[in-house]
């Protein structure tokens, strides 16, 4: 196979810190090739030199593709030479149809006219390939976030794409979407199109890859070949973060107290379609220092649990009671919630739980105002004690309490929203997704935090798409399905096929 | 680890101070430039004391709208267009109530601000319960009160009003020090001297708090440069209004709303809330903060200051008429952007509106003394709104 692509010592700087210190990277025609490393090792940079998101000219090192020298100044450069790149957060136009948004900038027409019978009809063909059974003129906003991706990498065929770059395709799907996608990208390999895929879940990559190259700190590390049988998680692992890590979850002894927390037949409805159940019948029990997981697939209604208990964030027509410590407690808004001691770490740190253009400092005491303030007036020096406590306690990687949360790489963004809600003093914690997107190292030091509150005494529902996690750190295990509880296991009966069996019977049971 | 000596004062480097406040300094900068400009081409006349006096009293409306203003656009990017027409409302019930019926002036007045709240609560309803969009809601606002207006005047202009009423905007606090006769008020000089000491005082003890807690400072040539900078700025100012006639009493309302505001969003649980809520509402919401509640809160308060502004531009005009406060609101949306507000929400500052506010201000001014017609004035006061922006966009993209 002949190098399809080559990046010789790419050098790209923001300011004073340099994103990528003499990357290479080569790439051969016709293969998966993954791109691995902790977040900030410099991955997503890369693919954006390569896809002239940051033009020419910004960087330094030569960019070889297809034996000629590239200089891309702009996305529109590198598509027209067959580059394209699908991002971590969709660039679809929800009210616009499939067909309209795969062609986008690329307009079936004539003379500017658009020939919308011929849009429709390649649209068809094009969606066949992605197998995605769809008709065209449906919008988008009317579909998952699975499908939406199909939809984005048929907009990249059809522009004759040769070389895709895919970043965290799969982070917000379900096991069954993520699975078809990658079956989609092995297809799309039989058809010539080399593809880089971008991802933290290493097992992906693993059943998927032909090469790996591992990033850290902004460097090259290594380029594994996949075909030689010698490459597994730990070893890549090993090359991520420079050591073996020995246990991928903190040790902890539980010490489990009396029930604590309570949800008894809590019912909701969907807030935007009449009559339709999102949680049907839910009865939950958390104990003192438990961990206690949620799982279930995406759809399952871990969400829409977690937000209506939290004073009623989500759904409407809600009944149910919920108890702590054996008494009854009325929540209606958030924050009779975070009186009752209540506090919930959203799945969606971006949109939902920060706010990108203010600083740590102000991010971390967002919940907890009345308690450093007198009278509305707030406190200077016990807000920036706080601040600078947690940012210690959690390290959290930053110049100073006093930069902007949205820049901030992903893990510790999200220790920014945990200490937000530490700070606010919980005793029960409802953590949605707490490691999603952000990589192994961090992801450890979060569960090292969540076992350190559950060591204190707090109840913690801990949710979670990836089963070895929820395996990982709870002591018990709700699994979820279409808005019910269908299994209840403790840790030493609980693994991977235990869980799915009580979602598949569940199904079985239904139709 | 404990070494048991005081840290030395971390310094940010002067560069790296200008860069992170460049937008605040930019428009401070930009404003001094302008004044020093109109102040060579009216042949001195633009900082004569009855000229600065009187830029004070020419744009007191403007000040007091802008304040208002910068609280809705930080919720996220709305805006009031109603200001104008209300405060035309609140003045023609002036009129009607002081002119025709008589009533007393000072009952009269907070009765006006009465009226300001009950409509920044009916429109506030719809924004924050509803919620309409507040431009959709302020657009009918917009006519609605420009038409109850009319109603009210019959068309007609209602003058004059008693010396009471006039006196909110054209009055001054009498001379508490008559020493030198009648022609200097040493009244302003006696309150700057102490606001001086006050400020020096305060900056200093902020300064050392700052160095105990380990934070950065800017270095001590800097901070004494800016500090004499404003005292000077103070004390000339002062001078100015002795020569002339003393201290306005809009001003010192000016000075109260604009301290208590600047206060109100920098160092108050509910200011921070209307930054948290136009940083990302979502995450406000899921942080326990009732965004209605902020929404609603805003509106009512621009509708009372809008009131107030009505009042006072009644006081000066002595009159008032149908078309008053036509185009107040986009004075003072021009204001908060040229301030440095974000059109998206969660950016913006009191002092920073106050500024492009005067920067607008002395622009009118200047070119009025200059003889420009109003045509070119509006041409020119675009594109200064313009580039300000620019500027913003532009460096903020370059700090990317």
């Amino acid at each position: 196979m002949q190098t399809i692509l080559e990046m010789r010592n790419i050098t790209k700087c923001f300011g004073p810190v340099k994103a990528l210190n003499n990357v290479n990277f080569k790439v051969k025609a016709g293969e998966i090739h993954a791109l691995v490393g902790e977040n900030g090792a410099g991955k997503t940079t890369l693919m954006n030199v390569l896809s002239g998101v940051h033009p020419y000219g910004t960087y330094s090192g030569e960019i070889i593709y297809k034996g000629k020298h590239c200089i891309f100044r702009s996305i529109r450069d590198s598509e027209k030479n067959g580059i394209a790149i699908i991002h971590q957060e969709l660039a679809l136009i929800p009210y616009l149809s499939i067909g309209e948004n795969i062609f986008l900038g690329n307009e079936r027409a004539k003379y500017g006219v658009i020939d919308w019978n011929q849009t429709y009809r390649d649209a068809t063909k094009i969606l066949q390939k992605v197998g995605l059974k769809e008709n065209p003129h449906i919008l988008v906003k009317d579909l998952g976030v699975g499908k939406q991706q199909l939809v984005e990498i048929a907009k990249a065929l059809a522009k004759d794409v040769q070389l895709l770059i895919l970043d965290e395709p799969t982070a917000a799907l379900n096991e069954e979407d993520a699975d078809n996608l990658l079956k989609l990208l092995l297809e799309l390999k039989k058809t010539g199109i080399t593809s880089i895929l971008i991802s933290h879940k290493l097992n992906e990559v693993i059943k998927v890859a032909d090469a790996i190259t591992i990033l850290r700190d902004g460097a090259t590390i290594e380029t594994l070949q996949v075909d030689r049988g010698v490459v597994n998680e730990d070893r890549i692992i090993k090359g991520m973060v420079g050591r073996e890590l020995v246990d991928r979850f903190p040790k902890r002894q539980p010490k489990i107290g009396e029930v604590y927390f309570e949800v008894r037949n809590w019912n909701v409805d969907d807030p935007l379609i009449e009559g339709r159940k999102v949680i049907k019948n839910v009865n939950i029990k958390v104990h003192k220092g438990e961990i206690v997981g949620i799982s279930g697939l995406m759809g399952s209604g871990r969400t829409e649990l977690a937000m209506s208990i939290f004073g009623k964030a989500y759904g409407r027509n809600i009944s149910g009671q919920l108890f702590k410590a054996g008494k009854e407690i009325e929540v209606n808004n958030v924050q009779q919630a975070i009186n009752h001691g209540l506090a919930y770490v959203t799945e969606d740190r971006k949109t939902a739980g920060l706010i990108g253009i203010e600083n740590i400092k102000r991010n971390i005491s967002l919940s907890s105002l009345k308690k450093i303030s007198k009278r509305w007036v707030i406190n200077d020096e016990q807000e920036n004690a706080a601040a600078i406590n947690y940012r210690q306690k959690l390290n959290i990687r930053s110049s100073s309490i006093f930069q902007k949360v949205q820049d901030l790489s992903g893990g510790n963004q999200q220790k920014v929203v945990l200490a937000k809600w530490i700070f606010a003093a919980p005793d029960i914690l409802i953590l949605d997704e707490p490691t999603r997107g952000i990589d192994v190292g961090a992801k450890y030091e979060i569960y090292t935090i969540i076992n350190q509150l559950a060591e204190e005494g707090k109840a913690i529902i801990f949710i979670s798409s990836e089963l070895p996690e929820i395996l990982g750190i709870c002591d018990r295990i709700y699994v979820m399905n279409e808005g019910r509880i269908v299994g209840e296991l403790m840790k030493e009966e609980a693994s991977q096929e235990s869980i799915m069996k009580c979602i598949m019977q569940s199904n079985r049971g239904r139709y | 680890m404990e070494t048991g000596y005081p840290k030395p004062a971390k310094f940010e480097s002067i560069g790296y101070t200008l860069k992170s406040n460049i937008r605040q300094y930019a428009m401070l900068v930009a404003l001094i430039v302008i004044m020093l400009f109109f102040q060579i081409a009216t042949d001195g006349i633009l900082l004569v004391p009855m000229n600065v006096t009187n830029l004070i009293l020419q744009n007191s409306y403007v000040l007091i709208l802008a304040i208002g203003m910068t609280l809705c656009i930080l919720t996220g990017g709305n805006i009031d267009l109603s200001v104008g027409s209300v405060a035309a409302f609140v003045a023609a019930i002036m009129g009607k109530l002081i002119i025709h019926q008589k009533m007393d002036v000072t009952l009269t007045v907070f009765l006006g601000l009465l009226i300001g709240a009950v409509i920044g609560c009916w429109q506030g309803f719809w924004i924050a319960y509803v919620r309409i969009p507040a431009f959709i809601v302020t657009l009918a606002g917009m006519l609605l009160f420009r038409g109850l207006t009319n109603t009210i005047l019959k068309g007609l202009t209602l003058s004059p009003f008693p010396r009471s009423f006039q006196a909110i905007s054209s009055g001054y606090i009498p001379d508490l020090f008559p020493f030198f006769g009648s022609r200097f008020n040493l009244t302003p000089i006696v309150v700057s001297v102490l606001a001086s000491i006050i400020l020096v005082y305060m900056q200093i003890k902020k300064r050392k708090k700052k160095i105990k807690n380990e934070m950065e400072v800017i270095p001590p040539s800097l901070f004494i440069a800016q500090l004499l900078l404003v005292l000077v700025a103070i004390n000339l100012f002062a001078y100015a209004l002795a020569a002339h006639k003393g201290i306005p009493i809009i001003l010192v309302i000016l000075g109260v709303l604009i301290g208590g505001y600047h206060f109100f969003t920098t160092k108050t649980v509910p200011g921070r809330y209307i930054y948290a809520m136009g940083g990302n509402e979502k995450a406000a919401k899921l942080s326990g903060i009732d965004t209605n509640k902020v929404l609603f809160f805003v509106y009512l308060n621009m509708s009372v200051l809008a009131a107030l502004a009505g009042i006072a531009f009644a006081a000066r005009t002595d009159s008032a008429f149908p078309l008053l406060g036509t185009n107040f609101e986009m004075d003072a949306i021009a204001a908060c952007f040229i301030g440095g507000a974000s059109a998206t929400g969660g950016i913006g500052t009191v002092i920073g509106a106050i500024i492009g506010a005067l920067v607008m201000g002395v622009l009118n001014n200047g070119m009025s003394i200059m003889g420009i017609g109003i045509d070119w004035q509006m041409t020119i006061k675009g594109f200064v709104l313009l580039m300000a922006v620019a500027f913003d966009v532009y460096s903020k993209n370059k700090s990317k």
